[in-house]
């Protein structure tokens, strides 16, 4: 539910750098989204197509770039993947760890003409 | 051919300046506010009561009961105790957001509330995502919800200042092992202050009142 209120976010940090740069369209928007940001891709896609008709942004591709939730173990400083259950280091079994990737939600950049 | 160009900007940019500026004008009124999280049923309008009944002796509070139906339950709840209560309907949404919480505050007097609680609409996925400017954010978990929770819903596990623990006088009823529930809440955010609760019998409930009460001071001290 909450996609659209984040799409509508999306469309408008668009449409600031594109009037910024003069762009007579903007042809697509790179995406950068962490696992652990609860967004669906489909769910974007489906309130964009609604919300950019009829702005510069009209039919711009949406691409994302879906970054996996990684730990990081602060006593051997292995690097893991998050997957569920076991949260502690596969490595040293330490539980003093801090996520180091999967919280991204950024619009990178967009593509204009 | 197109052109690139970098933007590198965070999608909730313009919902977190909005809660910079609920945050300021809350204390530019010496208002203190938290942000109450948790699954539906957890026990947040409880807490809500429950914290009322210990802090309106020493403070001036008010509450936003944010909901997603137009139903006032939680509201007249609160101000049967006579505190004031505005109602914010997300219509359908699943969080709060700053603007809802702006649109909210004009309809307090402000200078008389010394703490502002704000309930948030039952949903343990993206409330944490959406700042509102409030000082703290407050999850309750609940016994009967499970204990596999942090490693269900480890993002809002991650973006708290304190957890609860409601409904413990359940333990001997519900299967719910807290040492497999505390060992995820430890890795996704260590140290994290939790309070092991009952809103039905009150066991816990002064720990945490007392620790609301140093958490306003030390902010406002920390603001001189």
């Amino acid at each position: 539910m909450h996609e659209l209120s984040v799409t509508e976010s999306i469309l408008e940090i668009a449409l600031r750098h594109a009037n910024q740069a003069q762009a007579k369209r903007v042809t697509a928007l790179h995406l950068v989204i962490g696992q652990l940001a609860s967004i669906v891709d489909d769910s974007v896609q489906f309130y964009w197509d609604i919300i950019s008709a009829g702005t510069l942004a009209e039919g711009a591709r949406l691409n994302f770039r879906r970054i996996p939730a990684e730990l990081l173990c602060l006593d051997c400083k292995q690097r893991y993947a998050l997957n569920g259950e076991d949260l502690a280091c596969p490595t040293c079994h330490s539980r003093r760890v801090e996520v180091a990737a999967g919280a991204e939600f950024t619009l990178e950049a967009i593509d204009i003409e | 051919m197109p052109t690139r160009v970098m933007v590198v900007e965070h999608i909730l940019n313009a919902n977190d300046q909005l809660a910079e500026e609920n945050q300021a004008l809350l204390e530019a009124a010496d208002v203190f506010a938290i942000n109450i999280l948790a699954s539906p049923g957890a026990g947040k309008t409880s807490l809500i009561l429950q914290t009322i009944d210990r802090l309106a002796g020493h403070l001036r509070l008010a509450v936003v009961e944010g909901d997603t139906a137009q139903v006032t339950i939680d509201a007249d709840k609160v101000m049967e105790r006579g505190i004031p209560a505005v109602q914010v309907n997300t219509g359908g949404g699943c969080h709060l957001d700053a603007v809802m919480l702006k649109m909210a505050l004009p309809q307090f007097d402000l200078s008389q509330v010394d703490l502002l609680i704000v309930e948030n609409v039952g949903n343990l996925i993206c409330p944490a995502n959406f700042k509102l400017g409030t000082h703290k954010n407050i999850l309750i978990a609940s016994v009967p919800e499970g204990d596999d929770k942090p490693y269900k819903y480890p993002g809002i596990y991650r973006g708290v200042d304190a957890l609860l623990i409601n409904k413990i006088d359940l333990l001997p009823y519900v299967p719910f092992n807290m040492d497999y529930f505390q060992r995820g809440v430890e890795v996704l955010n260590p140290g994290l202050v939790t309070f092991p609760v009952s809103c039905r019998t009150g066991e816990g409930l002064q720990a945490w009142s007392d620790w609301l009460l140093a958490a306003r001071q030390s902010a406002r001290v920390g603001r001189d």
